[in-house]
């Protein structure tokens, strides 16, 4: 029934970028999402799709350790999310913060040098310098000093990405980075994302746009509550699989 | 009759006069606004003292109602002109208008007779010291009288708006698609407000009136899904936790106004462990039960 | 009154000395803390907070006996803690919103509080009287030894804040984030509701427990008026409290019944008004100039593109436009249209001549780059939203003032490049210098 139990059942361990087993996520006793089992290939744009309300920014959540886990684990190469925090940039949802905060758009990115500072230390030359760089990747190193009130919804979302790029990870989990932006900002975001995957590194996207599926990713992971599919981009995005996720809603 | 017959019949009055128009504000997440409203009115309350000189129940509630509007009026100007967010909006103006309202206590304390503990708490204990006369005949204490015209009101404006208040407190959006103007009755909700905590002021003082005005409602949102109930259950809860109080009161030998409070808490407390839906322990003891 | 004032500022008197520097502590850390439950949103949770901790206070008392003012900082935090955790419990555990929890909370601590004082006044203890300064503040009644031990705390807030100043920037920008990269989020969470608690027990010394939301909020919203940088807003609300802080204790020492904490509202109330008016980014007087400015702009260009329409059937632009041929098409006073009229005059864009006015040529230029916006909308309004020609003028009055070069270009590709409008009137091409 489920494709989740078509994949290989001896997978190279140290190879995959995120593995998980038997999740469950539950808002107030209500599962959210039930027995996700899944291994994600590394090197790939993976798009994370289903309809409204099957789970899949809690996924992401669940995976980023955001949320608490009712059942379950979550491995990154092999290692527990703890020990591996350091090799995963999480993008939240552009609505999710306030952008009237009292800050500007260089001191966003400098934020995701905090992780590898320790607690109390302050951001050195060299993290500014990576925040620069991040910023000039997204073609937003004009607007630096500019304050984060003043910014277009395409601009907010390049100041997240090079928020998360100053991580400097290997596993980038994005929750829909192209909802609402212009298409400048997608063919920006989108450009990104391939360098990113010629580096090795591997992104996880939740996607909403079906059509640019096929076209932006290499593999899905189709989700309703429960997993659906998951597999290349080729082999998995078909219209048998998309009619699960619906008719089961 | 006795001066205890006097102060239950207000304190009961008082909870019946806030309850019902708590759930509205409860149901409609006003809670804060009515806070907002209770501090605001005593600026009003003290310049009507000042200007007539008299206790006049009409020039309070104008003082009153003026400053209410007032108060609304400012929290929009800071929300919007300031970008701030509602509640704190909120917070900057009703405090500006609680301290006018304690500094023209102070400066005139000669010639009001409030005092910064009434504006607190009241003076729910000395109701009888204040009688309403008609020719030469005792009618009994103003603040029952007051307090019942309010409660006739209250219950006339319910009884009267009750299907398009229902509509207004559970879909808004859907009110106005209707074609009820949500905007008048948001006002006339917020009117309402301003004129029960006007009549509970003397008794319970500006603050503790939220305690009437919220406690009892949200401890009937607690109890009921049925909005009719909920309006009923929360008047009693109210009386309730009036005559309580007074028992506490009298245990502590302690402010009437504060242990009515405490004793709406207590109940509250009470509804969130044994709720028949949503109570902690009800739930608890039901998965224990599942269990085996 | 002018000996008063001058008693008080020369700072001679030591109880003087001690209520000044007092005041600069206490509301200073109150204010700095302060913009922190105001970024967050937690403006009346602060409120909540201080009303609960006067039950506290009172237990303090009541178990000890004593006034010392840490015993009775103790019971405000204990309680006020207690507070935020009731408000977090009915959320998490009942269909009670969030607004009721925090009246709730509010009122029925408050009347805690006021039971227990009340309870103790009737004791006739005569040390009660210290205690009902926690309603309405007395800075004036602070001892040196008071002032040492809250001021002391007050610093160890303002240095904890420094410290953690990364990480609760982060807590408050975007929690999610926080928790992403493995910070400490419940830990950095207790700490800053702690600091804040804490805060409030501080301030409650100077403004009471009713008005203490005034000394949590209006100095973080006055101070967010001025600045977008969190560094300077912490500072700047520091400052606001503490300047009410003097302000308020000065204005109390004048007359001896007037009470410090409502002074220091209405102090601060005024340095948030006055910031809500004169602030350079966000002020009304800022926001009041720049929509005169858009409104002014929009005339003048309204009146160029007036004055082009009468000239371009026959290509006669050298006819002058009177003032009143312009008022026919446009709503505006004869004097208003002068008035435009003079400032494009001062720009170059048309001259005065016998009969009325003339576009220049660099009027004509800027009067075309308008219609061409203008028609060009109404083109893409027809062609790509299939709206009647008869409805789209109106939308492209509006428009052609917001669009600008970037979109004008992709109109133009988008459109293919047109030469006529749906009306059949000929879009003005750009010319290449």
């Amino acid at each position: 029934m489920n494709t989740a139990h078509n994949e290989p059942q001896t997978p190279n361990l140290a190879a995959s970028p995120v593995e998980v087993a038997d999740l469950t996520v539950a808002y107030s006793r209500r599962p959210v999402l039930r027995d996700i089992n899944l291994m994600l290939p590394e090197g790939q744009l993976i798009a994370i799709i289903g309809p409204n309300g099957a789970g899949k920014s809690t996924l992401l959540k669940a995976i980023m350790g955001i949320l608490p886990l009712s059942t379950g684990e979550v491995k990154i190469f092999g290692k527990p999310l703890e020990e591996q925090r350091g090799l995963v940039a999480y993008v939240p949802q552009r609505g999710s913060v306030d952008w009237d905060f009292p800050t500007h758009v260089l001191d966003v990115v400098l934020m995701g040098r905090y992780g590898t500072l320790g607690l109390f230390q302050r951001p050195g030359k060299t993290d500014r310098e990576i925040a620069w760089s991040c910023l000039s990747k997204v073609g937003m190193e004009e607007f630096a000093r500019r304050q984060i009130n003043q910014l277009s919804g395409g601009q907010q979302q390049r100041v997240f990405l090079a928020r998360a790029l100053a991580q400097e990870a290997e596993i980038y989990l994005m929750d829909e980075p192209f909802a609402g932006v212009d298409a400048a900002t997608e063919r920006a975001v989108i450009a990104l994302l391939r360098e990113l995957k010629s580096q090795g590194k591997t992104v996880v996207c939740v996607h909403h746009d079906l059509q640019t599926i096929p076209t932006y990713f290499d593999h899905v992971v189709l989700i309703n509550m429960h997993l659906i599919a998951n597999g290349p981009t080729t082999t998995t995005y078909t219209s048998e699989n998309l009619r699960r996720p619906m008719g089961e809603a | 009759m006795s001066t205890t017959f006097w102060i239950l019949l207000t304190a009961c009055l008082t909870g019946i006069a806030c309850g019902p128009i708590g759930c509205f504000l409860v149901l409609r997440r006003l809670v804060m606004m009515g806070d907002a409203i209770s501090h605001a009115v005593l600026p009003g309350i003290v310049v009507g003292y000042l200007l007539t000189g008299v206790r006049d129940p009409f020039i309070m509630l104008a003082g009153a109602l003026g400053v209410g509007i007032i108060t609304a009026w400012l929290t929009g100007i800071v929300h919007h002109v300031g970008q701030v967010d509602e509640g704190a909006s909120m917070g900057v103006v009703f405090t500006l208008l609680f301290a006018i309202g304690v500094i023209l206590v102070s400066a005139y304390t000669g010639q009001v007779d409030l005092d910064a503990d009434c504006v607190l708490y009241g003076e729910i204990a000395y109701v009888t010291w204040d009688t309403f006369q008609i020719g030469s005949t005792d009618m009994g204490p103003r603040a029952v009288w007051m307090l019942g015209g309010i409660v006739a009101m209250n219950v006339i404006f319910i009884v009267m708006f009750y299907k398009q208040l229902k509509i207004c407190a559970f879909d808004p959006e859907l009110a106005s698609s209707l074609g009820i103007p949500t905007g008048v009755f948001h006002y006339l909700l917020m009117t309402m407000t301003a004129m029960t905590v006007v009549a509970a002021f003397e008794s319970v003082g500006a603050i503790l009136v939220v305690a009437m005005l919220a406690v009892p409602a949200a401890t009937a949102y607690l109890l009921t899904r049925h909005l009719w109930f909920m309006l009923i259950l929360s008047a009693v809860i109210g009386c309730l936790s009036g005559l309580l109080g007074y028992g506490l009161a009298a245990l502590f030998d302690s402010s009437i106004s504060g242990a009515m409070a405490v004793a709406a808490g207590i109940l509250f407390l009470l509804a969130i462990l044994f709720s028949p839906h949503h109570g902690i322990a009800v739930l608890w003891a039901r998965r224990l039960l599942h269990n085996r | 009154m002018w000996e008063q004032t001058l008693r008080f500022f020369s700072l001679q008197d030591a109880n003087v000395r001690y209520v000044v520097f007092g005041s600069i502590l206490l509301a200073g850390a109150t204010g700095v803390l302060g913009c922190f439950a105001f970024l967050r949103k937690r403006s009346l949770l602060g409120d909540a907070i201080a009303h609960a901790t006067l039950p506290g206070v009172c237990l303090a008392y009541l178990s000890t006996g004593s006034k010392e003012p840490y015993v009775l900082l103790l019971g405000a935090i204990a309680t006020g803690w207690l507070g935020t955790l009731c408000v977090d419990w009915i959320r998490r555990f009942s269909p009670v919103k969030e607004d009721a929890a925090i009246g709730i909370v509010l009122s029925v601590f408050f009347g805690a509080g006021i039971l227990l004082l009340t309870t103790i006044q009737s004791m006739g203890q005569a040390s009660q009287a210290g205690l009902d300064k926690f309603l309405f503040g007395q800075t004036a009644s602070l001892m040196k030894r008071d002032i040492l031990i809250l001021g002391g705390l007050a610093f160890f807030l303002c240095v904890v804040c420094f410290l953690a100043f990364k990480e609760f920037k982060l807590l408050c920008f975007d929690v999610e984030f926080a928790r992403s990269i493995g910070l400490p989020v419940r830990l950095l969470e207790t700490v800053l509701t702690t600091l804040v608690v804490a805060a409030i027990a501080i301030g409650l010394q100077m403004v009471g427990v009713v008005l203490m939301a005034a000394l949590l909020i209006t100095p973080a919203a006055a101070a967010r008026q001025w600045t977008d940088n969190l560094t300077r807003m912490v500072w700047l609300s520091g400052l606001i409290g503490a300047f009410s802080g003097v302000a308020g204790s000065f204005i109390s020492s004048l007359a001896p019944r007037m009470p410090t904490g409502p002074w220091m509202v209405v102090t601060l109330s005024i340095l948030f008004g006055l910031s809500l008016i004169l602030s350079p980014q966000r002020g009304y007087l800022t926001r009041l100039f720049r929509h005169t400015q858009t409104r002014t702009t929009i005339a003048a260009e309204n009146i160029l593109s007036t004055m082009y329409r009468y000239a371009e059937p026959n290509g006669r632009f050298l006819r002058p436009v009177s003032v009143r041929d312009i008022l026919r098409y446009r709503s505006l006073t004869s004097v208003g249209a002068l008035t435009v009229l003079r400032s494009l005059k001062r720009q170059g864009l048309v001259s005065e001549t016998r009969g009325g006015w003339l576009l220049t040529e660099l009027g004509i230029k800027s009067a075309e780059n308008l219609l061409r916006r203008h028609r060009l909308w109404e083109l893409y309004l027809t062609e790509q939203l299939n709206i009647p020609p008869h409805r789209v003028h109106r939308s492209a009055d509006e428009v052609e003032h917001w669009i600008t070069q970037d979109q004008e270009d992709q109109l133009v590709s988008l459109l293919d490049s047109p030469l006529r409008d749906p009306h059949e009137r000929e879009i003005p091409q750009r010319k290449d210098e």
